[in-house]
């Protein structure tokens, strides 16, 4: 065959790969919208990050500002500090709250930034104060589970307090908010 | 006695297909290393490999790109039947997506490319062989091994990632065409939901790791497959054969090797 044609060949086959990661890309992967410029590095100390991953999304009003850059242990404390990379182009206030969310009922977890009031904003290698621990779902169970328990406890001897104190009338309501005496 | 000696027998069978193993194992890392070492001449000539990457590469786009469509096209349906269980059907861009760029681009392209061009490549330099084009090129001081054997190596390489990056893309259309104007997902869902779950290092730079890997394993098997034959008409046959199920093999192994450092807990 003629090396020309066989060059043309070549070319268009080589351009088509080139084409076609472009296309993977920008099209498929998230090369477009995963670019953070600049970033400033804050810390955020949670007692427990439930199932928080280095790389999450940091979000503020549902907007992605930055991402977890880094999770370690601290022993001294034995809590997680968090470090997260956030866009030069957003700044936040001092007492802005640092909470783990949980995207759906099943997603992944994330970090949400609600600013507070102060004037001055953080800076690089600051430390967020207040932050609010992830939830654990078993641990919420339990505690429903235990309310329920205290509440059915609570109920249930009320009609003997009732025939003893009938000052309390016969609003159903007061059997609730009356203290057992 | 004679059970003895059957037992011996056996033995000494094992023992010699372990060490005939072994030794061919080491005769193809050295194959491996002298293509390395003398492929600096070949690549200052580049014509021999632009040759070859249309040999290996050009001509096995038909197939590559057939199937890929099919298999995209097969993903989609299949995933649209047992996400719409679960009324996640939009995730099927995602299903799609994941699955060609993480492993079947690579390891589909790996096979097909071990079917199409790993048997031209050794049937031809096992032919060289046997009708001692090689041993000419010897006696005229010529190296086989950096004129024949390190372009097509590096012809090999150069094409299976070009070839893996057309499956999925390709593939990925597949299952657009069925999830989009067959099934009648939503085509905005489809691609955000692609977009906001695959990832540009994770994902597809691993994709191409894992195939440019695989294109050094295909090549360099299928060559030294070719230079190991026997100089008959049986011995290439053989070779052809050994080609197909050693490099499948490999890339099957690769495979979970690559995966399992890629993906950390």
């Amino acid at each position: 065959m003629e090396r020309t044609t066989i060059d043309l060949w070549v070319g268009i086959f080589v351009a088509l790969g080139v084409a076609a990661l472009l296309g993977l890309a920008m099209k498929v992967g998230n090369l477009t919208t995963s670019d953070i410029g600049e970033t400033y590095t804050v810390t955020a100390n949670f007692e427990n990050i439930g199932g928080l991953k280095p790389r999450a999304p940091v979000k503020s009003a549902g907007v992605v500002v930055g991402r977890v850059s880094s999770i370690k242990f601290d022993s001294s404390l034995f809590e997680a500090v968090v470090s997260l990379s956030i866009d030069k182009r957003y700044q936040f206030p001092n007492d802005t709250f640092a909470n783990i969310y949980t995207a759906g009922l099943l997603g992944e977890q994330y970090i949400a930034l609600e600013p507070g009031g102060d004037e001055v904003n953080l800076k690089n290698g600051d430390k967020i104060a207040q932050t609010q621990d992830a939830v654990v779902l078993e641990k919420m169970i339990s505690q429903f589970l235990y309310n329920k328990a205290a509440e059915t406890k609570e109920v249930t001897p009320a009609p003997s307090t009732e025939k003893e104190d009938d000052a309390l009338g016969s609003n159903p309501l007061d059997k609730l908010t009356a203290p057992a005496k | 006695m004679s059970i003895l000696m059957k037992l011996i027998r056996t033995l000494q069978n094992i023992g010699h297909r372990f060490v005939d193993r072994i030794w061919r194992l080491g005769a193809g890392g050295r194959l491996f290393w002298l293509t390395l070492a003398s492929s600096g001449e070949s690549l200052k000539r580049p014509w021999l490999v632009i040759r070859e990457v249309y040999f290996t590469g050009v001509l096995s786009l038909i197939i590559i790109l057939v199937s890929a469509f099919f298999v995209g096209m097969v993903l989609g349906l299949q995933g649209y039947n047992t996400l719409q269980r679960y009324g996640s059907s939009e995730a099927i861009g995602v299903l799609v997506a994941l699955a060609l760029v993480r492993e079947l681009g690579p390891v589909v392209t790996a096979l097909l490319f071990a079917g199409r061009a790993g048997t031209a490549i050794t049937a031809e330099i096992g032919l060289m062989k046997a009708t001692e084009q090689l041993s000419a090129m010897e006696m005229m001081a010529v190296s086989p091994v950096s004129r024949v054997i390190a372009p097509r190596f590096w012809a090999g390489v150069i094409s299976m990632p070009i070839l893996a990056t057309l499956f999925s893309m390709v593939g990925i259309l597949g299952g657009y065409m069925v999830a989009v104007p067959l099934i009648g997902v939503d085509a905005g869902a489809f691609w955000s939901q692609m977009q906001a779950n695959v990832d540009w290092r994770d994902d597809i730079v691993n994709g191409l790791i894992k195939s440019v890997v695989f294109g050094v394993a295909c090549t360099i098997i299928a060559l030294f497959e070719g230079y190991d034959a026997p100089p008959t008409a049986e011995g290439v046959s053989r070779a052809t054969t050994r080609t197909v199920v050693t490099s499948s093999l490999a890339v099957l192994g690769l495979d979970f090797v690559l995966t399992s450092f890629m993906i950390t807990v």
